[in-house]
């Protein structure tokens, strides 16, 4: 029998077990996956629960739902990977002995690393919409909120998801226009960047929809601590924003059990070849989604395209030949602009978010880079195809190659 | 490729104006840079940063982030914004004649 242990039943590991269960033969596999949480969380649904669009039970599903049977399922913390034995240790010292290993453990947000983040502002004038208790929390404040300064806010880069800051910022334009007190809400949008995003072009284009909708963007800004006392941020250049309600997006940091394992960098990422998705130094480990050190964003689109070239290279690896797949660093976002409305950028590595129509080229039925109704649809229908298809593993009618047809230089 | 005299040398640039090849890197030159950062004269601090950064990429073959440099450098965080206003990881990284670090997306 050979072994596969799959770490992390998130987006990343849910799909790429499913992907593999259907293509490997169960009497000469043997297929383990390990989690510590028995809920499945549909984290692109947290951005909407501040505006209280979707509620808690709207963005969860149990876990076991989603794995096939004939497959051993761990619920458990992992202690540590112990790459040169070829094994995992669970924290009851339980030991997993592989001869494939697929590291899907994902990113979290971790307030802590900066001075005065989670004191005692945290959950009553200080928020992260991150986390399921984050969005909820923040979802009560608004409801009661009757105006003031909100200052949006991203800690450091790489972070989970890179657009849905600035979907909050535009969500809360319209949330706080249909409550009848915008006038009242004067938003900021606080930024590490030197613009509204991380891609020259779209940057602009994104920056320009701030200032219609008239949220004023403070770039080139790095945190070094929150002023419980005079609520205001502050930079290490002395810059200082006052705020009456913060919704930060912390540092975010991979999973402790990587560094326990002296895998990661000093973020905990994992370093992951850019192309082939192995772990840089081993033949045997494979690493998907949010845990790599890629330049690619921290997305479940990322991990889904991703999960195509892992597929295909972990099919030739397990048969002696070399990975012949390469990841371009596909990345595809709907990005909710408020009032009904949503935006569409796809890009990867090389190439950033250029405007054009998508998938078919010259016909959509989604519009790039320009802000329309059917974005919207696309986003809205999204939840239903993550639970129906994507965590399953189903075929989506997207290459998992970006491709150029359709967009415009 | 940009191109542009330094101290009466062609030097080649690349797109992130970061020096293109590593040898034609000296500390008379790293001081032209540092001027065309504003940063007019290096003292004994921003050199402790420039050393340390170049020792990191000659063995990792990366420029090392700025969480690093806090850990390791032996400069924290608050005197590397005063050294190198702005972006500490990236100036210091261009100043010690260096590609731009790739956690700087």
């Amino acid at each position: 029998m050979r072994k596969l242990v799959i770490l992390g039943a998130g987006t990343a590991g849910t799909m790429m077990l499913n992907k593999l269960y259907n293509a490997l033969d169960l009497n000469e596999w043997s297929i383990t996956i390990v989690d510590k949480d028995e809920t499945h969380y549909y984290q692109p649904g947290f951005l909407f629960i501040p505006f209280g669009i979707y509620n808690r039970r709207d963005v969860i599903k149990p876990k076991r739902d989603f794995f096939p049977p004939g497959v051993e399922v761990i619920m458990s913390e992992i202690d540590r990977i112990e790459p040169d034995k070829n094994r995992v240790v669970l924290a009851n010292n339980r030991v997993l002995p592989y001869d494939y290993l697929i590291i899907a453990t994902g990113s979290r947000i971790d307030p802590s690393e900066i001075e005065g983040m989670k004191d005692k502002l945290w959950y009553k004038n200080v928020f992260d919409f991150y986390t399921i208790e984050g969005a909820c929390a923040l979802g009560n404040f608004f409801k009661h909120w009757e105006g003031g300064k909100l200052v949006i806010h991203i800690t450091e880069m790489p972070i989970k998801c890179p657009v849905a800051p600035l979907e909050f910022a535009f969500l809360a334009d319209w949330y706080f226009t249909e409550r009848g007190i915008r006038d009242k809400v004067d938003i900021h949008f606080v930024t590490p960047l030197p613009g509204a995003f991380t891609k020259p072009r779209a940057s602009a284009i994104l920056g320009d929809f701030l200032e219609k909708k008239n949220i004023k963007l403070i770039p080139d800004f790095n945190i070094a601590r929150v002023d419980n006392d005079e609520k205001k941020i502050v930079s290490w250049d002395e810059i200082e924003v006052p705020f009456d309600v913060l919704v930060t997006i912390p540092t975010n940091k991979g999973d402790e059990a990587i560094k326990r394992s002296g895998m990661g960098d000093e973020l905990n990422f994992i370093p992951t070849d850019k192309h082939t998705l192995m772990a840089e130094g081993f033949d045997n480990i494979f690493v998907l989604g949010d845990a790599t050190n890629l330049p690619s964003s921290k997305a479940g689109s990322v991990a889904h395209f991703q999960s195509d070239i892992l597929f295909e290279n972990f099919m030739d690896v397990i048969d002696g030949r070399k990975p012949s797949a390469k990841f371009d660093g596909h990345a595809n976002c709907f990005i909710e602009s408020g009032f009904g409305k949503g935006i569409l950028i796809d890009f990867n590595y090389d190439t950033e978010p250029l405007p054009g129509k998508f998938p078919l080229p010259g016909i959509g039925p989604f519009s790039l880079l320009e802000e329309t109704k059917m974005n919207h649809y696309g986003k809205v229908m999204f939840r239903w195809m993550y639970w129906n298809f994507l965590l399953k593993g189903v075929e989506l009618p997207i290459e998992s190659h970006m491709s150029m047809a359709g967009k415009r230089l | 490729m940009p191109v542009r005299e330094i101290l009466g040398k062609m030097i080649e640039f690349d797109d992130d104006g970061h020096l293109k090849n590593l040898n034609d890197w000296n500390e008379e030159i790293a001081k032209e840079l540092a001027k065309e950062e504003g940063i007019p004269e290096l003292t004994d601090r921003h050199w402790l940063v420039i050393n340390y950064m170049r020792q990191e990429f000659q063995k990792i073959g990366d420029a090392p982030s700025i969480r690093k440099l806090t850990k390791e450098s032996g400069v924290d965080t608050k005197e590397l914004y005063q050294l190198f206003p702005k972006g500490p990881a990236k100036k210091a990284a261009k100043i010690a004649g260096l590609p731009k670090p790739k956690g700087c997306i």
